[in-house]
């Protein structure tokens, strides 16, 4: 049986709402659907998470109890790796294959491709840290500060959130899909030992400790570490990710290629 | 400009008309020159989904191209471009590999500024004018466009999802023979598949004007015939169609306008008839007795003709091929009590057409 298709023109443009949930979705599903990916994004944090609250005799952490540091460095490096890592291969992957051009003739604006990402990441880490926390709680995780520190941990995983999807995109628009497939990994990596992400700053050398408080990750991890332990929401962390939000999207704009 | 069309009449294929230097309806062009003057009108009735003449004024031309030069650092990509197509109908852009189709249809697109000259898609500019322009025309890119790890019905259902009034997907996807792939990754799909969702993708917003570059590259001899089918009900429904291609058949049996495009030059323009009635200049040949005196026949034949024997005893009479030509063979002949052995009329195929137009010489 085949249906008659007319194709009468009848152009237009769907709402705007309409084309950034299929977009998120879309990207969404393909986030999801993607091992490797995965891999960095579920299996090393939670790798790191259990394997450090096993490990915590050797490795001094400090006085709080282990999984009380590790949950929220891990939450950290979730939304690392989705937000930086996801982000940077994939947008360099959709250039490479010419989606972005494919999309850049389409009625999506440019904004709302953007947005589209952005609410994928979203999706995405709000899985990644609903398993990272229910791990750490079996694992005796026990956060402070109440509805307070939540919301304050939701707005830095926000402020982070966009603080590395701009350096991500930042990447992919300079490098070639490889080469960013390469350095995004290697940053996740270079990060993950030393960028104050798991081991808190003050573990660090006081020669390295000044510096990484400034780093997007260390400033987004020490932040999660202070408000989930009750200590409030710290204004240095939240200044170091808008200044790097802002800037890394400034030169975004500026850099970035969509072809 | 002056409108050429309707101000001459043409040669048609049985090449009856008058032998004047436009009478082969296909003109050769200068370089550089614009693609006007030599536009040829229809010489057979052509559908025309609006139903007005197919003439065009530049006021309300789906597509002007105007003077168009585009360069890659040294490279000339295209090189003062001027056509225009008319709302309705489906236009070809023909030429060999690198002669600066994608180039051309890319900047109608809005992904280039033109370097010099003027480019127009439905009277906006294809580059300041994107988001509208957006959703009203359909891209089939030459390649790629879509997430390699997204399943065709997927992609197909998110680009209708970015349109206001899109086709039914199902339908589109049985239409294009991959109902068996709806949930295969673009990157498992055949490169036959993968062409037809992306023209899935380019028809799915139910554009007014579609730029198809290659619809037909790589698809196997029922898919290429679904498509040319296709786009044939697109004109009908009155989308305008602007499709690049190799195949001098293809824009035979597809085109209202042929632009022939070599080295980023128009070589020539003009409709399928035009085409054909080039393909006239034709080939008798015949064998006989080796070393035949010529000089008689040469004579007889109408002016512009010539014989040769390339190779003793096989001869070609070349020219302007007409009944009166072959008359005129067979009473030499008869004349000379002379049964000429397999002698046989050969029409010149478009593709010698396309090659004697574009050179034969492998491009870079
Ligand atoms: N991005 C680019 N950088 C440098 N040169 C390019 C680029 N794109 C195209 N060219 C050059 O411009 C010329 C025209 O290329 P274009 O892709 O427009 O040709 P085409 O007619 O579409 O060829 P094909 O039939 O092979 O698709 C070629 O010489 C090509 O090498
Ligand atoms: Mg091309």
């Amino acid at each position: 049986m085949t249906r008659t298709l007319s194709y009468a023109p009848a152009p237009g443009a769907a709402p705007l709402h309409r084309m950034v949930r299929s977009q998120a979705l879309m990207e969404t599903r393909l986030l999801l659907r993607n091992g490797e990916q995965l891999v960095l994004a579920v299996a090393i944090p939670l790798l790191v998470l259990v394997g450090g609250v096993q490990a915590a005799s050797v490795v001094a952490l400090g006085d709080a109890r282990p999984v009380d540091v590790l949950t929220p460095g891990v939450m950290a490096l979730a939304v690392l790796s989705t937000s930086f890592t996801s982000v940077a291969i994939a947008t360099g992957f959709e250039r490479r294959y010419g989606v972005l051009k494919r999309l850049g003739a389409s009625p999506l604006p440019r904004t709302a491709l953007l947005a589209g990402k952005v609410a994928a990441v979203l999706l995405v880490e709000t899985l990644q840290l609903s398993l990272v926390a229910a791990v750490g709680l079996g694992l005796g995780w026990q956060p402070h500060g109440g509805l307070t520190a939540a919301l304050g941990a939701v707005l830095l995983v926000v402020l982070g959130t966009a603080a590395f999807c701009a350096l991500g995109l930042l990447m992919a628009g300079i490098l070639r899909a490889e080469a960013t497939l390469a350095a995004a990994n290697l940053v996740y990596l270079l990060l993950l030992a030393g960028g104050g992400v798991v081991v808190p700053i003050d573990r660090y050398p006081d020669s390295a400790a000044a510096h990484l408080g400034l780093l997007p990750s260390g400033a987004l991890a020490e932040g999660l570490r202070d408000v989930l332990s009750g200590a409030g929401l710290a204004t240095g962390p939240v200044l170091v990710l808008l200044v790097w939000a802002v800037a890394a999207a400034a030169l975004t704009a500026r850099t970035f290629r969509w072809e | 400009m002056p409108d050429a069309v309707g101000d001459h009449v043409f040669g048609t294929a049985s090449g009856t008309a008058s032998g004047t230097a436009s009478g082969d309806g296909f003109d050769a062009l200068p370089p550089g020159c614009s693609a006007d003057v030599a536009d040829a009108p229809m010489t057979s009735p052509v559908p025309n989904a609006g139903g007005g003449p197919v003439g065009r004024t530049t006021g309300d031309a789906a597509v002007v191209v105007d003077d168009l030069v585009m360069t890659y650092g040294d490279v000339l990509a295209v090189d003062r471009l001027s056509f225009e197509v008319a709302p309705g109908t489906v236009t070809a852009i023909l030429g060999p590999n690198g002669a600066g189709k994608t180039t051309t249809v890319e900047t109608c697109e809005g992904y280039r500024a033109p370097q010099a000259g003027r480019v127009r898609v439905l009277g906006l500019d294809p580059r300041r004018d994107r988001r509208r322009l957006g959703a009203r025309v359909g891209v089939m890119l030459q390649d790629g466009g879509a997430w390699t790890g997204a399943r065709a019905g997927e992609m197909l259902r998110h680009m209708a999802a970015l349109h206001a009034h899109p086709l039914s997907v199902d339908g589109l996807i049985e239409r294009l023979g991959l109902g068996s792939c709806g949930r295969t990754t673009y990157r498992r799909l055949s490169g036959g598949q993968q062409r037809r969702l992306s023209l899935a993708m380019a028809l799915v917003g139910r554009p007014e004007l579609v730029f198809l570059d290659e619809p037909t590259a790589g698809l196997d001899p029922q898919a290429r015939h679904v498509t040319w089918e296709l786009i044939g009900e697109l004109r009908t429904a009155g989308v305008t169609v602007v499709l690049t291609t190799h195949y001098m058949d293809e824009a035979e049996r597809l085109a209202d306008q042929v632009h022939v495009i070599d080295r980023g030059r128009l070589a020539a323009s003009g409709s399928p008839a035009g085409l054909a009635a080039r393909g006239a200049e034709n080939t008798i040949r015949f064998r006989a007795r080796p070393a035949l005196d010529l000089t008689a026949l040469t004579a007889a034949l109408p002016e512009g003709s010539a014989v040769v024997e390339p190779t003793p005893g096989s001869y070609v009479v070349t020219g302007k091929v007409v009944p009166e030509t072959l008359a005129t063979l067979t009473a030499w002949c008869a004349g000379q009590g002379l049964l000429p052995e397999s002698l046989h009329v050969e029409r010149r195929s478009l593709e010698d057409v396309f090659l004697e137009l574009t050179g034969r010489e492998l491009r870079p």
